[in-house]
């Protein structure tokens, strides 16, 4: 492999230099420049919406009304949520998507480098545009992340508009940069990298990139409806003119179920990557992951009206529903057993990426029982908009999907940044990070159980103790986060070089560039890829 | 040893007991709710097996599977046989948990051959409940006082999860809920029922239940409804059905008279105190969660009536806004949700409050005269 960078680098000379300053990132075309950008983006995202959260909380420390009123209380948790699903986590994988896919399989960059520039650059006008709405006279959206009409529509207030618009161009935003995944995967890959030899990480994404066309589409579908009807007359979920409100729910969640798994696979991919990496021993089962993965896709668009059991649906479609959520269970649960299988009998290390990895695999699964359990009609009418909802959607998105990214990061720091970040202080993020999650959303179960409704501004009397411990847990965990901006920073600014391969048990083609990965990679096609990396 | 341990158990129970309200859910006090429950319970212990066994082998090789233990790495994988048994094996659990789901879910469902019908309409933020086989109907609000939520007063016992008018039912009939909105969708819901249903505008969802005990049963509504979501809670009381046919004749006497009364006193003006004394009430009570105590409204959402074109000069506008409320908005028509002595003072008071000193009252009369127009 030495003789394939020996080549990159006589080939950089090539290269026109890139711009300095504020032009650099504006007009790059760099996978690496865009997904750094991406990766900061999402960043700040994730504290922006945090602090929404920590505002929830607050409010939510103690029974009655303290600090915020009922009608900004629900601007919170509709922007909260909106920042943390468009705004922190898919650009978080999208960042990913953009450093790591062209080096796992040996591109040079993405297929459509303007396109990804593009891609990028618009998202921040959309967020300005959402975040500039909580001030407008009536405040931002108050509907829920979810936006159900008639709330979002005929009782909403008219920032409602820039709602649409900014959701708008989130959405071709994520559709660029998934046609840019497919269209790299599919014409870019290394020779001798067949389908059934990508990294594990590639894989995901790709499915996660036909998830991402296939539903993008219907979201803006939705949002115009809701446009339409608000200003323009139009009757789609008014009853009144022949529309009908629970249509706006099967649409939604037509794309919402989807969405779920679009910030989700991509986890099952890095956590993929790391598991072989630090117990030094393969993956058990490559091609069962890859068909749970697209067995997961599939089933995903056979499921959304669980989310909708108590709207009134006929028992026939009730069953169905409640069938074909249980059989997620199966796929998803190769694939928990997948990574037990690799750790077992392994030689295992616990740097920081093994731990996030560990822990997600565990508070993952967590997540996922309570999702068998809402998969259950006759009880989910319980559960339903209470906090055990809340408690398992934050399960798997938190200690799920966010846990996954910030593994990611600590993996690939060494490569992007060239130094190794503070082991230490990782680890100290860590800890803190894992108990200070389940302080704030494991209670959470109890008090869904008890009857504690979602999205309510004060409670009675007997939830008193259960959200005072949440809040804490809250609190916490926002700070802990601040942890992980400080050893980022501190290992973008030096620390320890670190080697093409910083971790022994790592494989694949991203480790065969130095560290920090050079500006160009892979120039010329690596040669003699003949294996996928976690089968080593 | 065996004795010393049931004397635990048995000292342990009533703590049990009492910490299973608090931190799980509710048994309930109908067939399908213990059904559901016992449904719940079961699901629940059943993923804790799984997660002993994933959980206990993942932290087993954490624990023993180290390279700080020397340990060299195998190099095992792919194996078609593990893989079909660990497909096949979550497979047939998930048959065993659909069975009793699927038969729960098809009696919960069955609503049919019910003793007493109820219409249940959810409206920002409020419930209306009426009886179809009586003449019975009335609406149902918080009763927690505002100073409570402000922290201004201590909170009591049952904060927030108190209302006005209960609804009232009877025990061992099988009573079935009509579920509709007037204006966002609601849901109704009261777990120790088991009935949660979204109350759709402008369609009617179906619902039963069948209570074993007596009492007083608390619940909320589920789905963000807008502003006051977290404060339009649901009290049934479940009485004996002796008990419940002597409530409900009572109450149709009553709303009887009350209707009769009204029309009596129409003959009967009231002064600008008693309008504005009950005035301020009834705006507390209906109009002040969204034009607010001091009638400024929220900016852009809910307009201000202090000072507005319609308090101060247009009382034709203002009486109808107020019995007929206006489409498209929140502003609902409250003709049918207060009396004709109501509807009078409330309008007096908003045409009279927060310096809006137009000095005219309007009597019950002027409202009749309108809404017969």
């Amino acid at each position: 492999m030495s003789t394939v960078v020996g080549e990159m680098d006589q080939h950089d000379d090539h290269h026109h230099h890139a711009p300095s300053g504020l032009t650099r990132w504006l007009f790059t075309t760099n996978h690496k420049d865009i997904g750094s950008m991406y990766l900061w983006f999402s960043f700040i995202m994730f504290l922006v919406g945090g602090s929404m959260a920590m505002v929830i909380r607050a409010e939510l420390f103690q029974p009655g009304l303290q600090l915020v009123d009922p009608h900004f209380f629900n601007q919170m948790t509709t922007v909260h949520g909106l920042i943390m699903v468009f705004g922190a986590v898919m650009p978080a994988f999208t960042g990913l998507a953009n450093w790591m896919i062209p080096m796992m399989i040996g591109a040079p960059d993405m297929a459509l480098p303007r396109m990804n520039n593009w891609s990028f650059w618009i998202l921040p006008f959309a967020f300005a545009i959402l975040l500039a709405s909580l001030f407008m006279e009536g405040g931002g959206p108050a509907f829920g992340w979810t936006f159900y009409a008639p709330l979002s529509t005929t009782y909403s207030s008219d920032s409602t508009a820039l709602f649409v618009f900014s959701v708008h161009i989130m959405g071709i935003s994520s559709i660029m940069g998934a046609i840019n995944v497919i269209v790299t995967i599919m014409n870019m890959r290394a020779p001798g990298m067949t389908y059934m030899k990508m990294p594990l990480f590639v894989w995901s994404w790709f499915i996660t990139a036909f998830l991402l066309i296939a539903v993008m589409p219907v979201l803006a579908g939705a949002v115009t409806m809701v446009l339409t009807d608000k200003y323009f007359g139009t009757s789609f979920f008014d009853a009144a003119g022949g529309g009908d409100p629970v249509m706006f729910q099967h649409i939604f969640w037509f794309f919402g179920h989807p969405e779920v798994y679009i910030m989700i696979l991509p986890s099952f991919g890095i956590v993929s990557a790391i598991i072989p990496a630090f117990a030094r021993k393969p993956l058990f089962g490559y091609a069962s992951m890859v068909y749970a993965t697209a067995a997961i896709a599939g089933l995903s668009f056979l499921v959304w009206a669980h989310h909708m059991f108590t709207t009134g649906m006929p028992v026939f479609a009730e069953l169905f529903f409640m069938y074909c959520t249980m059989l997620i269970s199966v796929p998803t649960g190769v694939k928990v057993f997948n990574w037990v299988a690799t750790m077992w009998r392994g030689s295992i290390t616990f740097e920081t990426p093994m731990l996030f990895a560990l822990a997600f695999v565990i508070l993952f699964t967590i997540g996922g029982f309570s999702g068998l359990m809402l998969a259950i009609t006759p009880v989910d009418f319980q559960y339903h908009d209470t906090y055990f909802v809340v408690a398992h959607f934050h399960y798997v998105l938190v200690s799920g999907a966010i846990f996954s990214i910030m593994a990611a990061a600590y993996y690939w720091l060494p490569k992007w940044t060239g130094h190794m970040y503070d082991e230490g202080l990782a680890k100290l993020h860590f800890w803190a990070s894992l108990i200070s999650v389940n302080v704030l959303f494991f209670p959470m179960h109890f008090a869904g159980l008890a009857g504690m409704p979602r999205r309510i501004p004060d409670y009675s009397l007997q939830f008193a103790d259960i959200n005072q411990i949440v809040s804490i847990g809250g609190f916490a965990f926002g700070l802990s986060q601040l942890i992980f901006l400080w050893v980022v920073i501190k290992c973008v600014k030096g620390g320890e070089k670190a080697p093409a391969k910083p971790w022994e048990g790592a494989d694949g083609l991203e480790w065969t560039v130095p560290s920090p990965a050079p500006y160009h990679t892979f120039d010329t096609p690596p040669k003699g890829f003949d294996k996928p990396p976690e089968v080593k | 040893m065996s004795i010393k341990l049931i004397t635990a158990l048995t000292a342990m129970s009533p703590i049990a007991v009492q910490a299973q309200s608090q931190f799980n859910l509710t048994q309930g006090v109908t067939d399908i709710s213990q059904r559901v429950y016992d449904l719940h319970m079961t699901i629940f212990y059943i993923c804790c097996v799984i997660g002993v066994i994933v959980f206990g082998a993942m932290f087993w090789s954490m624990i023993r599977h180290r390279k700080s233990k020397g340990r060299k790495p195998a190099t095992f994988h792919e194996s078609v046989k593990v893989e079909i048994a660990w497909t096949v094996v979550p497979f047939l659990i998930l048959i065993g948990m659909a069975i009793p789901a699927t038969s729960t879910l098809i009696a919960m469902e069955d609503s049919s051959e019910a003793d007493v019908t109820i219409l249940v309409t959810g409206s920002q933020w409020k419930w209306h409940y009426k009886y179809f086989e009586n003449d019975v109907e009335f609406f149902s609000l918080l009763a927690t006082q505002r100073q409570q939520i402000e922290n201004k007063l201590e909170k009591g016992e049952n904060y927030l999860l108190e209302v006005d008018r209960p609804l009232v039912i009877p025990t061992d009939r099988k009573v079935r809920f009509l579920i509709t909105s007037d204006d966002v969708i609601h849901s109704w819901w009261v777990p120790d029922f088991a009935v949660k249903k979204d109350a759709n505008p402008g369609f009617i969802n179906e619902s039963w239940t069948q209570v074993n005990e007596p009492g007083i049963y608390r619940g909320q509504c589920a789905e963000l409804c807008g502003k006051d979501h977290g404060f339009m809670p649901v009290v049934v009381i479940a009485k004996e059905p002796a008990e419940y046919d002597a409530w409900i004749a009572e109450q149709e006497a009553a709303q009887r008279q009350a209707k009769e009364e009204e029309q009596r006193l129409l003959a009967m003006s009231m002064d600008m105190d008693e309008l504005m004394d009950l005035g301020e009430q009834v705006y507390l009570g209906n109009c002040a969660a969204c034009h607010q105590g001091n009638g400024e409204g929220v900016p852009g959402v809910f307009p201000a009536l202090k000072g507005s074109p319609m308090a101060l000069n247009d009382m034709e506008a203002h009486i109808d806004i107020v019995v007929n409320g206006k489409s498209g908005t929140s502003m609902q028509a409250f003709g049918n949700q207060l009396s004709l002595r109501e509807l009078a003072a409330v309008i007096t008071y908003e045409r009279n409050a927060w310096g809006n000193d137009t000095g005219e009252t309007v009597q019950a009369s002027d409202v009749n005269e309108f809404m017969n127009q």
